[in-house]
């Protein structure tokens, strides 16, 4: 939506120019001999461009703030943490700024000034602690990560005092993928049934079951937890598994995964849906072969990134899973961990080896994480309809092979009537 | 588009008189009735799920709200065997609250700068990588949220509360008791673990989700008022005071609740960060605090009955708190989007 905004400006911009032409050469000669006689071409104005002064005055600021706050931290006063000398700096940055900007400009534009630096530096503060957040994990998760066996043994072996070079997170990773395995196995069908419910068969129902799924979206992971430990185990008397911890992140990512493909659906275009119902393809078939393959990128995006969060998910896992330091592939048996459990789980140890060994996981699950995103990033971010150069090509050759087969039936092929006629119809 | 194809509606040869109106009756057949139940089923069967969670906490916590009775609201101690005034939620459902109000009120300035900044100020080609990166931000996993705000941040932010509790100890909120802040030599440790430092990872949490939110209300302020804004001479701050900001607002507001909701039921981190007590904390930067989902994770392997049962009306209390919050929150957003966005 906002992508096309400058498209139109600037396709407006000439329409102007084609306005103006006409209207200068039906002016009066008096004026047209005035207008020659500065026939220069007009040079086009860069309206955006950034003028000297205004980097002098950014960096001029940015400087002094950084000379003052040193000032201030080494001589004046023995502060010493990092963060303080960053937020110290930050408002006297923007001190300085409106002080500079104000020399030359009115103070409407050193609102203006300061309003972008407030946006540019919290988009920043945003933008880099998911750096820093991603940075740091990787730095201390390295110690544990560049040991090979760390991917190919469990913890059964590794006591406190172990050296990194013994166990690893096996267990973890098999548990982490078992889990969300089933646990997709259980939301992919059931979400999307329900998310194309929403959209094909509204009414009332429709309306119900589309508040509760937003209202559940919020639903704390722990209670989706206690929810499964309270049926499943407590009342139903199995005992902790993978499978009561898939349970439980199915329940917290329902929710997710329903809304998300709620969203995507409704963009399908209500044009190509009537086309088919209107060319005698029932309900279904319309679900089938229009509206799902329209908006098959935007739903594989919409589950990758439910996967990510239910991958990620902690509390749910803590108390449906159980803790087992062994390797356990069999989900419905016995306790399995999962690697977010498994960070948890060891950083709380408290033990130098286990927390650099919990960084490692986590920074395996962070690994999983932003793998899943790229994915999402390399098959989706489409919207409903657009196709890539490759589906473009194989749209054109059924379409081609469509008209063949249609070709020999009788009439001859009817061709498409050119649009300057139909403009005319009412 | 459509109407390209559109064929004449009345053959030419044919006088026009008034045909009778046709009945219009759409017989479905079998795979699409099969369909419909299909998915009528699968409505009704997250509809089962969902209110289950609900019904199934209300079951069986029933036994520790009669038990306790009201005081269940106003005790803040923790211990179910005791009985009637043996346990309550004050103390948590406070620490919940003022985790989730300390992670509003840092998250939501980011939220709406990183919101104005991807919708406004970043350029266009970078627009795209921007909001995957803060839907990121949002994905990436609790617990690791948790290491960095328990082994990085909280040692960076001990200066930070300690110099606040110093010149604004005055303010009720922010006093450390039992501390003498003139005194150079005392530990930090009393400034470890606190509500302040749990609500700022939460805040990082839920900024991205907030922000997400108020982006996209930020990016549907109609293209007409925003260039009248400019044509009327306004700056780039001025246009979006007076076009964004008002268009946005629903945005803004949903995006805080939809924010609060989640930093309310957030478990793994405050978990991590906090070290638990029962008691009424109201100084956020002191050691110390509570909150609901921190004492599910503490306390579910009692084995008493009574202490199962107390556990679940306090996951049921969490529960519909976030629900009215979230509720409020999607109706605001709602609101905010109608007539903002038309069939295509």
């Amino acid at each position: 939506m906002a992508a096309d905004a400058p498209a139109t400006t600037r396709a407006a911009a000439p329409s102007t120019m084609d306005i103006k032409a006409p209207a200068s050469t039906v002016d009066s000669a008096a004026t047209r001999v005035g207008a020659e006689a500065r026939a220069e071409p007009e040079v086009r104005r860069d309206t955006r461009a950034l003028r000297r002064t205004d980097w002098l005055a950014l960096f001029g600021a940015l400087a002094g703030a950084t000379a003052l706050t040193a000032i201030l931290f080494s001589e004046v006063a023995p502060f010493g943490a990092a963060l303080g000398f960053v937020l110290v700096s930050y408002l006297l940055f923007l001190g300085l700024y409106a002080l500079l900007v104000s020399l030359d400009e009115t103070g409407l534009h050193v609102r203006d000034r300061l309003a972008l630096a407030v946006v540019h530096g919290l988009a920043l503060v945003l933008f880099s602690t998911l750096v820093v957040v991603v940075v740091y994990t990787l730095a201390k998760g390295w110690s544990a990560l560049r040991h090979l066996n760390f991917f190919t043994q469990d913890m059964t072996q590794a006591g406190p005092l172990q050296p990194l070079t013994v166990g690893g997170i096996t267990h973890g990773a098999v548990g982490t993928l078992e889990q969300i395995g089933i646990a997709l196995a259980i939301t992919i069908p059931l979400g999307l049934t329900c998310a194309v419910f929403l959209n094909e068969i509204p009414g009332p129902l429709a309306r119900f079951v589309r508040t509760i799924a937003d209202a559940m979206t919020a639903l704390p992971s722990i209670v989706a937890g206690l929810f499964i430990y309270a049926t499943l185990i407590l009342q139903l008397g199995f005992n902790k598994s993978g499978f009561a911890a898939s349970l439980a992140i199915s329940v917290m990512m329902l929710p997710i995964i329903i809304r998300a493909s709620d969203v995507v659906l409704r963009l399908v275009p209500g044009s190509l849906r009537e086309a088919s119902l209107a060319l005698g393809a029932s309900q279904w078939r319309t679900v089938w072969h229009v509206s799902l393959p329209t908006a098959r990128s935007g739903l594989a995006t919409a589950i990758i990134l439910g996967t990510a969060r239910g991958i990620g998910e902690t509390s749910p896992v803590l108390l449906t899973a159980g803790y087992t330091a062994t390797l356990n592939a069999d989900p419905l048996h016995g306790p399995q961990v999962s690697l977010p459990l498994l960070t948890f789980t060891l950083v709380r140890s408290g033990q130098p080896g286990f927390i650099a060994r919990g960084f490692g996981a986590g920074a395996a699950l962070m690994e999983l994480v932003l793998l899943l995103f790229v994915i999402a990033r390399l098959i989706g971010g489409r919207g409903a309809g657009q196709l890539s150069r490759r589906q473009q090509r194989r749209r054109t050759a059924l379409s081609i092979r469509d008209s063949e087969r249609f070709a020999p039936a009788g009439s001859p092929v009817p061709q498409p009537e050119p649009p300057t006629r139909v403009g005319g119809m009412p | 588009m459509t109407t390209a194809v559109a064929p004449p509606v009345a053959a030419p040869g044919r006088a026009p008189e008034p045909e009778p109106r046709r009945r219009v009756v759409s017989r479905l057949n079998r795979t699409d009735r099969i369909f419909r139940g299909a998915a009528r089923g699968s409505g009704l069967a997250v509809l089962v799920i969902m209110s289950l969670v609900g019904v199934f906490l209300a079951y069986r916590g029933w036994q520790a709200l009669r038990v306790a009775g009201p005081s269940f609201l106003t005790t803040e101690r923790w211990q179910p065997d005791a009985g009637r005034g043996g346990f309550g939620i004050a103390a948590v459902l406070v620490g919940s609250v003022l985790i989730g109000l300390v992670a509003i009120a840092l998250a939501t300035p980011l939220a709406i700068g990183t919101g104005l900044y991807i919708s406004e100020y970043a350029p266009v080609g970078l627009r795209r990588t921007l909001i995957s990166l803060v839907d990121l931000m949002a994905a990436v996993p609790s617990v690791v949220y948790g290491l960095w705000g328990f082994f990085l941040l909280q040692g960076h932010m001990l200066g930070v509360s300690r110099w606040i509790a110093t010149y604004f100890g005055w303010i009720p909120i922010f006093r450390v008791d039992g501390v003498n802040p003139r005194d150079p030599l005392a530990a930090e440790t009393s400034y470890t673990s606190s509500t302040l430092i749990a609500g700022m990872v939460v805040a990082l949490m839920v900024a991205p989700i907030a922000c997400s939110v108020m982006r996209e209300a930020f990016s549907q302020a109609p293209l007409g008022e925003r260039e009248g804004a400019f044509a009327l001479g306004a700056t780039r701050w001025g246009m979006i005071r007076t076009v964004v900001l008002p268009f946005g607002r629903g945005g803004i507001i949903g995006g805080t609740m939809l924010g609060l909701g989640r930093a309310l039921g957030e478990t793994i981190t405050v978990f991590m960060i906090i070290a638990p007590i029962f008691v009424i904390q109201p100084h956020i930067l002191a050691n110390g605090g509570s909150s609901v989902a921190a004492l599910i994770a503490l306390k579910y392997g009692e084995a008493s009955k009574l202490g199962i049962s107390a556990l679940m009306a306090a996951g049921l209390a969490l529960f519909l708190l976030t629900l009215v919050v979230n509720f409020i929150a999607s109706t605001i957003i709602a609101r905010s989007r109608s007539g903002a966005q038309s069939e295509a």
